[in-house]
């Protein structure tokens, strides 16, 4: 059972996200926040796979540049405009996802964890092999543009960007939320917890795992595609073997399985980083560490799951009698 | 000295009680501070590069101490971005516009710097004196406000192509590159300097890709072409490969190595030293583990620097005197402003430079700009291998073309 506190929360949050930035943060903090708000969905689409449905990848960041690489050559070859490019880079990037969760079907755990990771190893390379140069601009990469704010709307490039991000970002979380709350989600997450379970409730599971792994891919695709008009600017070096991790990263750190939990995953990797180099130029990979490493030791099922602790703990306090039923939102 | 500190002062607190637009250009300088802007790996796959990080901020350090410039202390800001070009955006936009430096100063690395250019040159902020090898930072056209600093590829390719006129007029010249844009800048470097003889000397080309095993069939075709004169651009592993083929095949070109693989380390060592005597290579700094060196006052004006400033660093890193080496330039700069700290005089000292010495790079090599050259750097001097260490050889030679 829902109480309205819960069901308005989320809109609320979303509300004063969109509205406090415009009228507190700079063009650089805001900025920051559309990073935050990239990140976060692309670590949405890590989770759908990993954190749903058992599946674990090291290879997002594949997908992510794949979705930053269509939405730059349309724009720079095509003169299409940055909105336009979604749609396309969501459907390659299901394509892609699609085909690489075939692999995935008879690779479980930790193979198949290795296989992603060579993915996003190859990444780079790929992006410079000289076939695809005239499109990629090899190691040069490629130069875009920063959208104005359509019809005379009284924001500048970074506000505009900023809120269009936010909107695509909501559309995709509800979806997700939607998706993870119903049949489907449920037959993912049995997939997950128990595969011979599941299929002998008569869940397909190859067409299951392929199609999950096809939406996961979309989604960070999307996140891909929304960086690379943020950045203005992409090329293999972006898009290393340690973006996937740091995908992973975040998808742990905020929460596997939760649906918010990849919003606190993005401020993590977003600004932990920055926090680091201010304590030590020297090392400021090891100061990262212990910090990643004092999370994961304070909150080990993530930023989530630790403030939904802390909310079931206050609820019972107030109202002790209410049995806790809600499943996460 | 003192009187005209005073005046500056009263001068800045009048501006900026009553005329703000006067200031208005001169953004990140106060009458006691200059901001500057910075961004390099200190974390990630490429954090090597942190030291010439560390040799900045000792280098500025000791400026400040010895009182700064007209009267400023400087305030180096500079920011890890792990070799990622998104994260080097995020930086300096915060550089930019929150911390709202006077300048950006050495940032590192190609596609960091091709990911910042447009919006730096946008925002008209001097991007001064890149740490990186690309030839186009020189493009004063289209990129007013960013202005290289070491000899790019190209140039270095001007330089070979110059001296094989010069020495080796009838010379058949074979080159092996690597298919990207630095072994590419290579192929240019060499059509400049050769213009319409370019068809006629150059009897063989060939590339490898990144990803190919060996360099084998390359240097066979090289061998049956009848070259005599061999230019390598290739990445240490290759060039190692590529020395020992040579010498394998019994071939003994006239053998000119890109500088990139001149590190005893990486390549002469894997490669054979014996193998790689009479190789040529090109220098435009002091090499702090050379012999040559160890009594030469530049160095050791930079060696004192060192134990004072930076006492635990390891003296025979490269990156330290490269270090040394830009911040000089800048140095130079900042003097010649004078006291007018606006980006626009910034840029227009930066541009000119004239017949500059530093005291780490190599003798009779001298920084020149202009507003037509954004190439601090044009000149080099080769150096041949002899089996034991890089034999500097012959004069300086500039580069050609612009």
């Amino acid at each position: 059972m829902r109480n309205g506190v819960s069901r308005a929360a989320p809109w609320a949050f979303l509300i004063a996200a969109a509205v406090l930035p415009l009228l507190l943060a700079s063009d650089y903090q805001l900025f920051q926040l559309t990073m935050v708000v990239v990140y976060a969905v692309a670590i949405l689409g890590l989770n759908l796979v990993t954190g749903f449905n058992g599946q674990i990848s090291l290879g997002h960041g594949a997908f992510y540049a794949v979705g930053a690489y269509v939405t730059a050559i349309m724009m720079d070859k095509w003169d299409a405009p940055y909105w336009a490019t979604l749609p396309v880079s969501a459907a390659i990037c299901a394509g892609v996802g699609f085909l690489l969760g075939l692999p995935a079907l008879r690779l479980g755990g930790l193979y198949l964890a290795l296989t992603t990771f060579a993915l996003a190893v190859a990444t780079p390379q790929l992006l410079k092999y000289k076939l695809v140069e005239d499109w990629t601009g090899g190691v040069q990469g490629i130069v875009i543009t920063k959208p104005d704010a359509p019809f005379g709307l009284p924001f500048n490039a970074d506000q505009w960007l900023y809120l269009f991000s936010l909107t695509v970002a909501t559309v995709l979380f509800l979806l997700a939320a939607n998706l993870v709350r119903g049949r489907i989600g449920r037959a993912m997450m049995a997939t997950r917890d128990h595969a011979l379970a599941a299929e002998a409730m008569g869940i397909d599971i190859a067409l299951l795992k392929t199609r999950t792994f096809a939406v996961s891919a979309m989604f960070t695709g999307i996140a891909g595609s929304l960086g690379a008009i943020a950045i203005q600017f992409v090329a293999p070096d972006s898009f290393s073997v340690f973006l996937s991790i740091t995908l992973f990263v975040g998808l742990v750190v905020g929460g596997v399985a939760s649906i918010a939990g990849p919003v606190f995953g993005a401020l993590f990797i977003e600004f932990v980083p920055n926090i680091a180099d201010q304590v030590s130029k020297a090392a400021p990979g090891a100061v990262y560490g212990v910090i990643l490493i004092a999370f994961m030791f304070l909150m080990p099922s993530g930023l989530a799951g630790f403030l939904r602790g802390l909310l079931r703990k206050a609820v019972r306090s107030i109202r002790p009698a209410t049995p806790s039923r809600s499943t996460e939102g | 000295m003192h009187r005209r500190t005073l005046l500056s002062t009263i001068g800045a607190a009048v501006a900026a009680g009553t005329l703000p637009k006067a200031w208005a250009t001169t953004v990140g300088v106060t009458a006691t501070e200059i901001k500057i802007g910075h961004t390099i790996p200190y974390s990630g796959p490429a954090s090597a590069y942190g030291v010439i990080g560390q040799g900045h901020t000792a280098f500025f350090k000791m400026l400040n101490e010895n009182g700064g410039i007209a009267g400023r202390k400087i305030n180096f800001i500079s920011l890890d971005d792990g070799y990622l070009p998104p994260k080097t955006v995020e930086q300096v936009r915060r550089l930019v516009e929150q911390d709202q430096v006077a300048f950006l100063f050495n940032t590192l690395g190609t596609p960091n710097n091709t990911a910042i250019q447009k919006y730096v040159n946008q925002k008209k902020v001097p991007h001064l004196f890149l740490a990186t090898g690309a030839d186009k930072w020189g493009n004063y056209k289209e990129f007013p406000w960013t202005i290289g600093w070491q000899p790019s590829y190209r140039t270095e390719a001007q330089i070979y192509a110059k001296y094989i006129t010069l020495n080796h007029p009838n010379a058949k010249i074979a080159v092996l590159y690597q298919n990207d844009d630095f072994g590419k800048d290579y192929l240019i470097g060499l059509k400049d300097a050769l213009g319409a003889d370019y068809g006629k000397l150059v009897v063989k080309e060939a590339s490898y890709e990144v990803t190919d095993a060996t360099i084998d069939s390359q240097a066979v075709s090289f061998q049956a072409s009848g070259a005599d004169v061999l230019v390598t651009a290739a990445t240490p592993k290759f060039a190692a490969q590529t020395i020992r083929k040579v010498y394998d095949l019994g071939w003994k070109p006239l053998h000119f190595m890109t500088n990139v693989s001149a590190s005893v380390g990486a390549v002469i060592t894997p490669a054979g030293p014996e193998k790689a005597v009479g190789v040529i290579t090109s220098q435009y700094a002091k090499d702090p583990t050379e012999p040559t060196w160890k009594d030469d006052p530049g160095m050791n004006e930079w060696r004192g620097f060192m134990k004072k400033y930076l006492p635990d660093a390891d003296l025979s890193d490269s990156g330290y005197v490269f270090s040394y080496g830009v911040c000089n330039t800048l140095l130079q700069v900042l003097k010649q402003c004078g006291d007018d700290f606006s980006r626009e005089n910034i840029m227009k000292q930066a541009t000119n430079l004239k017949d500059l010495e530093i005291p780490t790079l190599l003798p009779g090599i001298k920084v020149n700009t202009s507003p037509t050259n954004y190439h601090p750097i044009r000149q080099m001097q080769l150096a041949k291998w002899n089996g034991k260490t890089w034999e500097l050889f012959g004069s300086v030679i500039e580069g050609a073309g612009t």
